[in-house]
This record gives structure tokens, sequence and C-alpha cells, in this order.
């Protein structure tokens, strides 16, 4: 039986959408950054090499949990034992990753990004999806969407591990202070990137203030909400700009850790 | 100084009907809206379009110029190429009644399902005070004309005409929002009704109603995300249930 656009009643047009820009780019253009990053970000993920070279460790390592990892570069300890899945060694990657992937796939922009481009619920506005059925995010595995605070939680933690690890790069390769590095800047502007993906946050203008009804009882709630939203304004761009910014900075300690590039210190 | 240009106009009723071919003058510094007039005046006298105040705030004459739901009235010739052939339709969500106008009472009913303001039970008329910092939030969501492009645009029923049953739509999610975050209101259970009754679960915040809301009410940010969390607040977080149990709150603060 004909549904959506098609269904009895509605004017008879047998497009599917009359658009004629190309409402197409955008979504894929979204698979395609996505898709690399998903494809780039696993490699790594099982590498489980080159991720350290002192004082500089990948964000996607960071903190390293377990007694295989690289000496030096485990920050908090190695609370979790050495785990084999199907005979191999699970990479420290693995254990930490799941909270910041949890943080961004449940995140309202890209729930937006990935229900378009991966979905096609709906590919663009006023374009007819493919499905026949829709129930949104009113059952499971979709209602999990509402956990988005609890990793929005978890992500401020690793948001403070990984500007220490900024900190931390402010020494040089012998752990002596006072040097800074072209790792050091990547490092930072990860950090700062994560911290205005964090508070720009929908969750954390709600949690702010946005939960309030009487703003006039609250007023420093209310002037950090006011804050907030301005940069809720721009949550969009900083989910990309983090997303390169965590990939490229995995990237240079790669380089740097694997000899191919050599760190250069400012001072 | 005029131009020809060339339309593709839908016509038709809720049984039949089609995209029919015309050619018309288009004088500079006019709209969508002008040219059908000037097609209706002098080659299509029974074409049927719902319009009113020509300035963008009546929401009468909403339709989909090539394929996106606008407002006649304020979309400008201008926007469009020379050689353009530009298509007008009605609004593919709703029933067609004759040409371009459609039966948008769906609306309507679902805007009788939204629970109304509920004031404190001693509250005399004139005693209210509010501070501008407590109602400017609703404000933005009172611009609404109610064109209803937002419920055009929403694929939830667009695309899905068996979730009108139990989808309000996201120009009654703003309506939810404002009374919500009103600090007289004092209806206790409008989250959770927000959820069960009227599918703001449905919802899956793809911001086109935001982005043809010719009033810009950013629909999604301000009120739909926030009537999410406010769900989320009193149905799916163990924590701030308990927290409201054990300080004897309802989440109104």
């Amino acid at each position: 039986m004909a549904t959506g656009v098609f269904s009895s009643g509605r004017a008879k047009i047998k497009e599917r959408t009359l658009r004629t820009d190309r409402w197409w780019l955008q979504p894929a253009f979204t698979v395609f950054v996505l898709l690399s990053f998903i494809v780039y970000a696993t490699i790594r993920a099982f590498e489980n090499a080159h991720y350290f070279a002192a004082p500089l460790i990948s964000p996607f390592y960071s903190p390293c949990l377990t007694p295989n990892c690289v000496a030096g570069s485990s920050l908090l300890g190695q609370p979790i034992g050495v785990v084999h899945l199907f005979g191999i060694m699970v990479s420290p990657s693995l254990f930490i990753l799941i909270f910041p992937l949890g943080f961004r796939l449940t995140c309202y922009y890209y729930r937006k990004a990935y229900y378009r481009s991966f979905w096609m619920s709906p590919p663009a506005c006023a374009v007819a999806e493919p499905h026949s059925k829709y129930t949104g995010e009113t059952r499971a595995p979709l209602i999990m969407q509402n956990a988005h605070r609890w990793f929005f939680y978890a992500g401020l933690v690793f948001n403070v591990i990984l500007t220490i690890d900024a900190i931390l790069a402010f020494r040089n390769a012998d752990n002596k202070w006072g040097h800074m590095s072209v790792g050091t800047l990547v490092l930072l502007a990860n950090a700062t990137f994560l911290w205005l993906y964090s508070a720009s946050c929908h969750t954390c203008r709600h949690t702010i203030g946005g939960r309030l009804r009487n703003f006039s009882k609250h007023p420093v709630r209310y002037k950090l909400w006011t804050y907030v939203s301005i940069l809720n304004h721009k949550h969009q761009n900083f989910a990309w700009v983090s997303l390169f910014g965590v990939a490229l900075a995995d990237l240079y300690v790669r380089q740097v850790s694997s000899g191919s590039i050599t760190n250069f210190y400012f001072f | 100084m005029a131009r020809t240009i060339k339309l593709r106009i839908w016509r038709g009723n809720a049984k039949d009907g089609g995209l029919q071919d015309v050619t018309v003058d288009a004088n500079e510094g006019e709209v969508v809206l002008d040219v059908i007039h000037r097609v209706q005046a002098t080659q299509m006298n029974d074409l049927a379009v719902r319009w009113n105040c020509k300035a963008g705030k009546c929401g009468s004459c909403s339709m989909e110029i090539n394929g996106k739901p606008r407002l006649a009235c304020m979309t400008q010739m201008a926007n469009f190429e020379e050689d353009e052939t530009i298509t007008i339709t009605p609004l593919r969500a709703f029933p067609v009644i004759k040409d371009l106008v459609t039966d948008v009472s769906f609306n309507y009913k679902k805007a009788m399902e939204i629970p109304a303001f509920e004031p404190p039970a001693d509250l005399k008329p004139g005693e209210p005070r509010m501070e501008q910092i407590d109602v400017e939030r609703s404000q933005e969501f009172r611009k609404c004309i109610e064109c209803f492009l937002c419920q055009d645009t929403c694929h939830v029923i667009r695309d899905h005409e068996e979730n009108k049953k139990s989808f309000a739509g996201p120009r009654f999610f703003i309506r939810i929002a404002e009374l919500d975050m009103h600090p007289l209101d004092m209806l206790r259970n409008r989250k959770q009704k927000a959820q069960e009754e009227h599918g703001l679960g449905m919802c899956n915040i793809t911001k086109c109603c935001t982005e043809v809301c010719p009033e810009h009410i950013r629909i999604t940010d301000n009120a739909i995300i926030p009537m999410k969390e406010r769900v989320v607040d009193v149905k799916y977080d163990p924590a701030r249930w308990l927290g409201s149990k054990i300080r004897k709150r309802d989440g109104i603060l």
C-alpha cells in the first residue's frame, strides 16, 4: 500500500522529491568523512604500537591501563590485566575508546549526521526516505540514545586526562620540565577542541541550567547557561574540529613514535 | 525590468492531478506569490491558492517550491536562475483539497491534544509577575506563525502516514516546551505526556524543521532537544529520579 508522500489523498506526484539542488552532496560527504575516520581509528586501535613517544601519548591510548602498555605511558597505572580474545591480546585502546565513541555516537549532532547520511532517515529535508516503517528513538536499540549524559560525564573524565597529557608534554624526552615542542601544541589543541566539543554539548547546556524553570532564582547558573548556549550554536563545528583534532593528534604521535618524523622542540 | 519565466504548477484534487507548464512575466522585486497571482489573473482563473498577508506573518501561503517547503510570499524570484523552471506544488505531507491548497486540519487536532497552561490555583488575574529572563526562552517559540512548514518537512509524518496518530510534530513540541519552561505552569506530567502521548521519542533530531522555519525558530536546539533532556530527567536517569525522591522535588526548579 502506498504510504508517505504517495499516500492516498495527497497530491499525486510520482517523484520522491522535486528538489533541484544537490541535496545528496552533504550526506555523501558525511559518509566519506565518517567512514574515513572509522577506518583509521579501527586500524590504530588494533595496531597496538607507535602510540607513545615520551612525553607524547596518543589520545587513542590514553590512559593506557594494561600491563602490556609501553613503559612510561600509563598515567593512571595498569589496573586492567592482559586480556586475550580468540588467542589475540586485546589492544589497550579498546578498553577506553568505548567511552568517547559512545559520547559521539549518542551526540545530538552526530545523530543528525548519521541518521541522514547512513540510515537515510531522511537523506535530506523533503526527500522521501526509503524505509517503510519508522519508530524513531522509542524502542531498542535507539532508545539507548537517552544514555547520552552518562557518556558526556565519562567524556569529561577523558578530557581531564588528555589535558594532563598536554601539560605533561611541556617536558622533553628525558621528562625534564620547561620544554615545548610541536607535539605539545598538537596535544594542547586536541584537548582544547575536546573541551569545546563537550562544553557546547546539548546535555551540558541542559545540566548547567537548561533544566531550570526559574532562571531568576539561579543567576549564576543562568549566566553559565547563556555562555554554554553561545557555544552550543557552534556544536556542529566543534564536533567536526574535535574529530579531526583527535585523529591528527594520534597521527602526529604515531609518526614521531615510529621515527618517521622528529618532534621539533621550540625550547 | 520584466522577464519571462517558466513554471510548473501542480493542479488537481485528492483523486488526481499533475504538473502543468505555464509561462509568465515576473517583474523585478517580485516574490513567487506575485507570480502565482499573475498566472491566476491571466491564465488559470480557477487556480486555488491560500494566501493572506503577503508579509510572512500569517503562514497561509505555505507550499513547496522546487521541492522545498517555503512561504510563497517570502521566496524572491531573484533567487532563481533566468532559464530555470520553477516547480510549485502543494504541501506533500497533508491531503490536497485543490491545486495548491491542502487540508491542514491534522495540526488543529494535535493542538487540541496539548494540555493547556495550568497556572497556580490561587493566582488571581493581574497578580503574575515574572522577570524577563524567565520568559525569554518561551518568547522565541511565540514567534511561530503556524505555517506548518515544519510539520510538512518532518519525515516522521511526511514519509509515514501511519505515524500521524501518535506524533504531534515539531510545531507542537515547541508549544509543549514553551509550557514546560514556563515558571508558572503547574502541570507536573508534561514531560511524560510529551514522550508517551505526543511522540517526542519518534523525533530523530534531523533538524529539517529548523531548516525550513521562516521565523528562524531554533526548534530542534531550543525546544526538542531540551525536552528530550527533560524527559531523560524523569524517565531514563535513575540518579535524577533518586535525587528527586530524596529531595522531594519533582523536577520543577
